[in-house]
């Protein structure tokens, strides 16, 4: 016993060393793994207060460009409006499309990172604006990520350019689906994997969201087809995507609820 | 001793909060971001407790992760370098080096480069193995640490020249 406490008392620095190591690498492999960071995120009072004070700040110097977004979804959405407005009968209340599956939450990046193999970002609403885990958020011209952590006013999203999160996706023209997966390089590529070799894919074809899971409605823009080949078993294809988002320049984002989840998840999860 | 708490203290804040606002942000290149955060843990005193050391520079490791949503990498980098500073200490400054005050600021310009380059070197290393975490890209693990020693190396050293000028009075 007393050779058990001599050997703690000499080797303490070690031991604190070894054992303060094992927590942080315990913390990383947690933080690798989908949804299971648990205590070290940056949606906190702390980390939020102070990204959510400079912000205030920044913001300003980006004004111009993020107006011109803004106005430029108003035009393609006025557009819409303006289309349909002919053939909507106002004597007729279509009651079966009353409530709608998807609720939008309008939210502001507070903070954008994109240079590392596994990019979060920082959104400035949280459970008081009724957002919970597995929310979509798009911006104006695509798909941004899934909402992973959420505290009362800010909420972390897991990017698409993250190694650990995985999208259901599919060509706009047909309905072949396959996986979406970043490979931590290029900001601005993402890689397409598991679409069948049958699929007619052609370099500049759009690719959508395929609206499998629970999360992103079917037809949220990603981007276009930049390069593809045959994988190493020649039974799918591997393609790159140039995604229509800027990623490095992102501002105001759209938090996606769907209010039918529950039930899809309940459904699947029976399944399995 | 108040004032050599202070020093520490705000050493401490300071090198955060500029981290993680403004040079985690740089992406020079599109990936390369300095981490001159470290220097707390280079500048520590030598004769401090080394329990304490060590506490403290997990601690200001799990700070930017905690800002940086990265998990513990910056926290084990921390402490892995914290552990073996005595190590890279005797190699830069000689086998003297706990008996005689080594000034920072009045060290040789050669062994303060030596001291910086060890120490960011093997943080970096652990910080890009951590965050990259695979084995297959171990190539990428190696063009990152040597871009960002580079950039951190030269941003310590701009540091502890400016600062250093003001201490001496």
């Amino acid at each position: 016993m007393q050779q058990i406490v001599n050997f703690i008392l000499r080797n303490k620095t070690f031991l604190l060393f070894v054992l303060l190591l094992f927590i942080s690498i315990m913390l990383t492999i947690q933080a690798h793994s989908y949804h299971r960071s648990r205590f070290i995120h940056s949606a906190n009072f702390l980390s939020g207060g102070i990204y959510n004070i400079t912000n205030n700040v920044s913001d300003f110097f980006d004004l111009r460009t993020q107006n011109e977004l803004l106005q430029e979804e108003n035009n393609k959405l006025k557009s819409i409006l303006l289309n349909t407005e002919k053939d909507a009968d106002s004597s007729f209340i279509d009651s079966v499309n009353f409530s709608s599956h998807y609720k939008f939450t309008a939210a502001k990046v507070n903070r954008n990172s994109y240079a590392a193999t596994n990019n979060i970002l920082l959104v400035n609403k949280g459970e008081n604006d009724s957002i919970k885990q597995d929310f979509g958020v798009v911006s104006s011209k695509g798909i941004i990520g899934i909402i992973e952590k959420t505290n009362a006013n800010y909420a972390t999203v897991l990017s698409i350019l993250n190694t650990t999160s995985s999208i259901s996706a599919q060509l706009k023209k047909t309905n072949h689906f396959g996986s979406m997966k970043w490979d931590g390089l290029s900001p601005n590529k993402i890689q397409l994997s598991e679409i069948p070799k049958i699929a007619p894919v052609i370099i500049g074809d759009t690719i959508i969201t395929s609206g499998r899971s629970a999360i992103f409605p079917k037809g949220i823009p990603i981007g276009t087809i930049s390069k593809f080949k045959l994988d190493t078993a020649e039974n799918y294809y591997e393609i790159e995507i140039m995604l229509f988002n800027d990623m490095t320049n992102i501002e105001h984002v759209y938090i996606i609820e769907n209010k039918e989840a529950k039930h899809i998840t309940s459904l699947l999860d029976n399944n399995d | 001793m108040t004032n050599f708490f202070s020093i520490h203290t705000i050493r401490f804040v300071v090198l955060s909060l500029i981290q993680v606002l403004l040079l985690s942000h740089i992406n020079f290149m599109g990936y390369l971001n300095p981490y001159p955060y470290i220097l707390f843990v280079l500048l520590f005193p030598i004769k401090n407790n080394r329990m304490l050391f060590i506490l403290l520079s997990f601690l200001l490791g799990l700070l930017i992760d905690i800002f940086l949503d990265s998990g513990g990498i910056h926290a084990a980098a921390c402490v892995t370098i914290a552990f073996i500073r005595p190590v890279a200490l005797k190699y830069s400054f000689g086998a003297l080096y706990e008996h005689q005050t080594v000034k920072f600021s009045n060290a040789d310009f050669v062994q303060r480069i030596t001291y910086i380059s060890i120490l960011t070197i093997i943080h970096h290393l652990v910080l890009f193995l951590l965050e990259i975490f695979n084995f297959s890209r171990i190539l990428l693990v190696l063009k990152h640490t040597l871009f960002a020693s580079i950039l951190t190396i030269i941003l310590c050293l701009l540091i502890t020249i400016i600062f250093s000028g003001t201490n001496k009075k």
